[in-house]
């Protein structure tokens, strides 16, 4: 299974999903006026993934801004890793967070609420724009 | 001419008092919105230290211009009436106020969602700050999404960010439409 990249733009993100480590990356920004669109590949990718997983998954969630659009796919990102774990795989999602961007803890924890996958919140100095 | 002129200076003076730091009126692509976004974070930038209000901002700035860009009738004012046009229309304007910023949206929309928007605008205005995150995550994990590609969190978000009430009104127009004007005041 071939990895997935994608360079970000100023409204979505830097995407690097490799099969071969299990490492899922997801930085930048996603603020796109038609999530569904941009999410589709993705989600498609780790519902091919979820066949044959890395015995360990570790998604790193590195978001300076997302708009609600982006929100509900970035859910559905999640809900296809719980399917994965379910399947027995060791999941985590570590969810990177600006010491003083409270909203985005607290988004992380909301998604730590609904998702049957733990979740690692780790603060960071500053996210690099773009 | 000189009439035209006056109006020039007069409208200067209006955006100069009013503190306005970007105002936009016309036809909205995704592209153009991508400029105003790039203006908007360069200004915030220059002018707001704290950065978790220079991201409340910059949030509910991008939250307005998607639903100017999604929830949209299409048309614009001519005359004494409205007329149809190619992409989503509208106005948008930031200011910077003694409390914080404004971020004021307006467009015409269908006047059979007024009262749905209306009521729903209303409810958030009633809802604590905890009834809102509640109601966000109920809204988020439910599964479905909106005909926009959205949940119906838009205003929701908006409204958690601001720490205010949604200031609001519809004029209703010709043709079964209203214009939409929304006031966010982000505290900061």
């Amino acid at each position: 299974m071939e990895p997935l990249q994608l360079e970000g733009s100023p409204k979505t993100p830097y995407v690097h999903f490799d099969p071969a480590t299990g490492l899922l990356e997801l930085k930048g920004r996603s603020i796109p006026e038609n999530s569904i669109d941009f999410y589709k590949p993705l989600i498609d990718w780790i519902d091919k993934y979820g066949r044959t997983p890395n015995s360990k998954t570790a998604l790193h969630v590195q978001l300076e801004y997302f708009n609600t659009s982006s929100s509900k796919c970035i859910l559905d990102v999640f809900k296809k890793l719980e399917a994965i774990r379910a399947g027995g795989t060791e999941v985590t999602v570590l969810w990177h967070y600006e010491a003083d961007d409270e909203d985005m803890l607290e988004a992380g924890e909301d998604y730590a609420g609904i998702i049957n996958v733990p979740f690692k919140m780790i603060q960071i100095a500053e996210v690099d724009g773009q | 001419m000189s009439g035209m002129l006056d109006r020039v200076h007069d409208l200067y003076d209006e955006l100069e008092r009013h503190r306005v730091m970007l105002s936009f009126k016309g036809e909205l692509s995704p592209e153009l919105i991508t400029v105003v976004l790039g203006l908007v974070e360069r200004k915030l930038d220059a002018i707001e230290p704290d950065a978790k209000s220079r991201k409340r901002v910059f949030n509910v700035v991008v939250e307005c211009l998607q639903n100017l860009y999604h929830h949209n009738a299409n048309l614009r004012v001519e005359g004494d009436g409205t007329q149809p046009t190619k992409d989503p229309h509208g106005v948008v304007m930031i200011a910077h106020a003694d409390t914080g910023y404004s971020v004021l949206t307006g467009n015409f929309m269908v006047g059979g969602e007024v009262q749905q928007l209306k009521e729903h605008l209303d409810r958030i205005n009633s809802a604590t700050p905890d009834d809102l995150r509640e109601w966000y995550r109920a809204k988020l994990s439910d599964g479905t999404y909106s005909a926009a590609g959205g949940g119906g969190l838009g205003m929701i978000d908006i409204a958690r960010r601001s720490g205010g009430k949604l200031e609001y009104a519809f004029v209703p127009y010709d043709r079964d439409s209203a214009f939409f004007s929304l006031n966010v005041n982000v505290t900061t």
